[in-house]
């Protein structure tokens, strides 16, 4: 595979509600990666936007921000799903030789929506949506199956919001830097059994940005390149009864994809940092597995073990991860953003000293039926 | 560089009003196993899959996701995309630069809606600005009605010519047994005697002046699906695989309020890029049939100009003298088109398609007789979009 750079990023702060409306969102995230990246949009080849009808609340949600994100006279797409999957179709945009570099945008304003309403619209519309399942129960029943299976505790889980809410101090965007204790989250209130409002990420509004460039791009940048040195995405069975939810078939195609192209063959060893798509606390240990990083059932004793702390071998979610602000569409784009500044060494306060390998995760669909994984290199 | 990429393979479902006999994933299934049977490969052949759709027709959100079980994309990679009225040809262009890009080698890209499910128009109105043109210009018939005529003002244009087009447009889809709207009463009837028909026909209302009933497309329930292959493997799977020649698209306004109504931009602009890639100089001469994506009669004259078929005002003249007829120097929509079926989210996709399966000369009754060298398909969408995609016989140098 020819190699495609990340070469400029913006993200707005993530906030419970911003009073911009999205394109302007849009337009802040994308004059912040262009200034990142010491470009002007006419160094800009091809864009692709990401939203989603239902969280916009309109439909064709992408023509409200083609001004926005710069698209006039330029090739656009739209992506809907998570911002990893756009970053995926941008990449295979250069790839294809039709362009040297692309803008890819992710936006939302949770603030605006029912994340009830709008999460129990991907379930079956006869069967399940009028048992009010949405995002955060079905989460829950994939949690329990989880500690079913494993024998994880309630306090495994809280042991992730711990320490992913104490990573948000170090990050300036993001929206809920907690000082909390594992005892803290046991007491918070019971949001769907076994999941805690500390378990649970906020609804976010936010908007973020990146430019690929491949080699020929590369002069029109100032910003030293961070390759993509592996990509991979796949998608489980739909049905929740149909899939074994504690099973992380699809991460572990996605991920074994990622990192067949990145040659990687011991993540837990060869990755500085990762930043994973934890939107619910369970969710971090399930992922452990399905990267590689824990044996199956294990992932809690990873937790345990101390080593994705930022003291640790592998620190997960400096940045403070999802359950730290979740801008739905936007939190897997942020997951990369985040990868590309620990490599850059610009992470500041959240900073992994020496980081130059990294992975970016992203989720689309119910209990993360589909994942996208993108390893990042210096 | 990357690969250069070709349809191997297309099917879609029978377009109907409604499609009660099916669900969504059923519908999507239809075409998936039509696309695999015509390209004679298995669900294991394939290595990524894209879909698309409108979200609000059905009301189902993360599509993509829901669809799997029907789609075949359990345990593949799997995107969606979606552009509102283009999102059939930006399904195909996703599929296209996911095999260009060599990371992968055989792509799945459907496109389907079942408008039966939806208030398609309630759903488009909410594409526009809340505030400024929901009250006034939204919905898929209002903007294209200004659009008429202010064409029709321009160049002394009547109703006759608008209902030309449509008469050609119901008359192919008499060829074409996927299609929606079979008016079997204008079977052996002259051409104009069925625009006269149209043109004074109380049953024929108005909707917004100048478009009545007959001059809009049809709200449908189908899908399509395309097989895209690169060219390591494509002339294995087939003879005579569609090549993507060049493809490009402009989506560049948000409100209708500030187009230009005299002209089309972005398909002109569209055209002209492609044409320009592949060395087209006279695009009348040297394409061999188009699948346009006409949403409504008068697009078909105006829009003619604006891809460079003729010049501006020369629509009818070119439309009246046969020459975008079957039998005609430069066949337009064969499958009779958007007009004659339009399942939203695979209308584009379907286009795409049927202007490979003229190259790979499989459109049985709607095959055009003459050689077919290049073959143009459009999309059309949002807010005054256009897709462009330029397909041809021979494999791109």
């Amino acid at each position: 595979m020819e190699k495609i750079a990340i070469v400029g990023l913006g993200q707005t702060k993530y906030k419970g509600s911003r009073e911009e409306t999205f394109d302007e969102l849009v337009f802040e995230a994308v004059n912040l990666a262009l200034s990142d990246a010491g470009a002007e949009i006419g160094d800009i080849d091809n864009v692709v936007t990401v939203s989603n009808d239902f969280w916009d609340g309109r439909t064709i949600s992408s023509m409200a921000v083609t001004e926005a994100s710069g698209a006039w006279d330029k090739d656009i797409s739209t992506v809907e799903g998570d911002g990893i999957f756009g970053t995926l179709y941008g990449m295979m945009r250069i790839l294809s030789g039709s362009f040297n570099s692309t803008l890819v945008v992710a936006h939302v304003k949770g603030s605006e929506g029912e994340m009830n309403l709008i999460t129990n619209a991907m379930f079956d519309p006869i069967y399940q949506r009028a048992l009010g399942i949405d995002a955060t129960s079905s989460a829950a029943l994939q949690a329990r199956c989880y500690m079913e299976k494993t024998g994880a505790t309630e306090e495994d889980f809280a042991r992730v919001s711990v320490k992913n809410h104490k990573n948000a101090f170090g990050n300036p965007y993001s929206q809920l830097p907690m000082e909390i204790s594992v005892e803290d989250v046991m007491k918070s209130r019971k949001i769907a059994e076994p999941l805690k409002l500390f378990d649970c990420s906020p609804i976010s509004d936010g908007a973020a940005a990146v430019i690929l460039s491949n080699k020929q791009g590369l002069k029109r940048f100032k910003k030293d390149p961070v390759w993509i040195l592996g990509v991979g995405h796949c998608s489980d069975s739909y049905t929740l009864g149909y899939r074994d939810l504690t099973n992380t078939r699809a991460l572990k195609n996605a991920a074994q994809r990622a990192f067949t192209m990145a040659s990687i063959k011991d993540p837990m060893k060869e990755l500085h940092v990762a930043e994973l798509y934890d939107a619910y606390s369970y969710m971090e240990l399930l992922w452990y597995e399905g990267l590689g990083l824990a044996a199956d059932g294990k992932g809690f004793e990873l937790i345990r073990s101390g080593a994705t702390e930022m003291t640790g071998d592998l620190p997960v979610n400096p940045s403070g991860g999802v359950l730290s602000a979740h801008p739905v569409l936007v939190a897997g784009l942020a997951r990369l953003i985040e990868s590309t500044i620990q490599i850059r060494g610009e992470a500041g306060k959240r900073q992994v000293k020496g980081a130059s390998k990294a992975l970016a995760q992203g989720i689309n669909g119910p209990c993360g039926q589909a994942h996208g994984i993108i390893v990042l290199g210096s | 560089m990357g690969k250069r990429a070709a349809i191997v393979g297309f099917g879609q479902t029978y377009q109907r009003s409604s499609r009660k006999d099916v669900n969504g994933r059923e519908l999507i299934n239809e075409a998936v196993r039509s696309a695999l049977a015509d390209a004679e490969l298995t669900i294991n052949d394939i290595d990524a899959v894209v879909i698309g759709n409108m979200d609000h027709f059905e009301g189902i959100n993360y599509v993509d996701m829901w669809s799997v079980e029907g789609s075949g994309a359990v345990m593949k990679p799997i995107m969606k995309v979606t552009t509102g009225g283009t999102t059939g040809t930006t399904i195909a262009m996703c599929a296209y630069y996911h095999v260009a890009s060599g990371l992968f080698e055989k792509v799945l890209a459907i496109g389907w809606e079942k408008n039966s499910e939806s208030d398609t128009t309630g759903a488009i109105i909410t594409a526009f600005h809340p505030v400024w043109e929901r009250p006034n210009l939204g919905g898929a018939v209002a903007g294209l009605a200004v659009e008429a005529s202010k064409y029709m003002s321009n160049y002394k244009i009547t109703e006759r010519d608008g209902a030309r087009v449509a008469a050609r447009e119901r008359l192919h889809a008499l060829n074409n047994p996927y299609a929606h709207l079979h008016q079997e009463w204008m079977k052996g009837m002259k051409v104009e005697q069925i625009v006269d028909l149209l043109v004074t026909s109380e049953q024929n209302q108005v909707l917004a002046y100048p478009l009545r009933m007959s001059d809009m497309c049809p709200r449908t329930d189908g899908a399509a699906a395309a097989i895209f292959a690169s060219e390591d493997v494509a002339e294995k799977i087939v003879p005579t695989p569609a090549w993507i020649h060049a493809t490009t698209n402009r989506h560049n306004y948000v409100y209708l309020g500030d187009l230009d109504w005299n002209v089309n931009e972005t398909l002109r602009d569209s055209s002209r890029k492609v044409f320009k890639k592949v060395g087209i100089k006279d695009p009348l001469k040297e394409i061999d049939v188009c699948e346009l994506y006409l949403p409504y009669s008068y697009a078909g004259l105006k829009w003619m100009e604006d891809i460079g078929f003729c010049g501006p005002g020369e629509g009818p003249k070119l439309v009246w003298d046969g020459i975008t007829d079957m039998d005609g120097e430069l066949p337009v929509n064969p499958s009779g088109g958007v007009m004659s079926s339009n399942p939203i989210g695979a209308s584009g996709l379907i286009r795409v398609g049927e202007a490979a399966i003229q190259i790979m000369r499989k459109a049985g009754a709607r095959q055009v007789q003459k050689d077919v060298n290049f073959a143009f398909a459009t999309g059309f969408g949002g807010c005054s979009w256009a897709d462009v995609m330029l397909l041809g016989k021979q494999k791109p140098a």
